[in-house]
């Protein structure tokens, strides 16, 4: 089943990246969003799951769709109105060349990535010499005496909710989720700032 | 060869959690247009949680919730990795929206989305002022 889901996966995750419309990347991410809840539920991470179901299926899927209607939906769009402010050149020239340019820095960077891609998958397979298999209990994470132990025997006495990861993540680890909570806020007041400059801008331009 | 080949059929989960990991890298790097490159960046840290979740499976493992009466041959899922994943995720999406934020301005700036003629219209920029 795990196989089954991991290969579906592994096919989204290449359609995703391949799909010539935004739109369709997009769609694709939002069901490889949901195969991966489905797969973290089937490794009995329900709480994870069921987290990126909501966040990484829902609101991610809805932010980027947001985005997208306001920059359009091709890969590779008609170039427009910016590029005509340079001096010296004509618009066709500037267009041109910059699509040019563009065209050969993808494809010296497509073999470079290559390149990259297979030096960092190379060494995180020769990292996994060392990592015992998936489900070891006998694994540095899970034996005995590590703390995943204490905090299975000793959460629900001493915390109290019979979901541990609820205990983890509100008392043992209760800092951390605050520091996630300031993360969440600055992320939004960064996207408000971001957001209400261009619409003050775009007002200006309105009323010149 | 052989040997390698084993560890490599004996750890397929790690092969396909890094098989994952390129897909979304090949994307960051490669793609030019930066919505993309925000794709793979998902699709890279789903890889990335993926492998934080096994390290903490039990091979007849449950859910980490208490469970009366749980047979002793049954352990608990280790809920460490779980509670770090869950602050991952949601910090994922703030790294989402801020990144999509930024991308909707320079289409204002640019009128573009795609890097390399970003980057040409800086040179020519650059090359009308000198």
């Amino acid at each position: 089943m795990e196989v089954l889901i991991l290969a579906i996966l592994v096919g989204l995750a290449v359609a995703a990246v391949r799909a010539r419309d935004l739109m369709a990347s997009v769609a694709i991410l939002g069901g490889y969003s949901l195969m991966m809840a489905l797969l973290w539920c089937q490794m009995n991470a329900l709480d994870v799951g069921f987290t990126e179901a909501a966040v990484g299926a829902g609101i991610s899927t809805v932010l980027m769709l947001a985005a997208l209607g306001r920059i359009g939906r091709r890969e590779v769009g008609p170039t427009r109105a910016p590029l005509l402010r340079l001096p010296l050149l004509t618009m066709q020239q500037r267009l041109r060349r910059a699509r040019h340019l563009s065209r050969q820095h993808h494809r010296s960077s497509a073999w470079g990535a290559i390149l990259v891609c297979v030096l960092v998958g190379g060494a995180l397979l020769y990292g996994t010499r060392d990592i015992p298999q998936v489900g070891a209990s006998d694994s540095p994470a899970n034996r005995a005496g590590s703390l995943a132990e204490y905090y299975v025997t000793k959460a629900p006495e001493e915390v109290g909710p019979a979901n541990m990861v609820t205990s983890v993540l509100g008392d043992y680890r209760g800092y951390d989720t605050m520091g996630e909570t300031v993360v969440i806020f600055t992320a939004a007041l960064c996207v408000l700032m971001l957001l209400r400059q261009a619409r003050v801008r775009r007002g200006d331009e309105r009323d010149a | 060869m052989r040997e390698l080949l084993q560890h490599l059929w004996s750890h397929y989960h790690y092969v396909i959690y890094v098989a994952l990991m390129l897909i979304g890298l090949y994307a960051v790097l490669a793609k030019g247009n930066l919505v993309k490159k925000v794709i793979g960046l998902n699709i890279l840290q789903t890889a990335v949680f993926l492998f934080y979740l096994a390290i903490g499976r039990h091979t007849d493992g449950t859910v980490p919730v208490t469970w009366v009466n749980r047979p002793d041959s049954i352990p608990y899922e280790n809920p460490l990795p779980h509670v770090l994943m869950l602050t991952a995720i949601v910090v994922g999406v703030s790294i989402t929206a801020v990144a999509l934020a930024l991308i909707v301005r320079i289409k204002g700036a640019y009128g573009t989305v795609d890097e390399g003629e970003i980057l040409a219209l800086d040179e020519a920029e650059g090359q009308g002022e000198g």
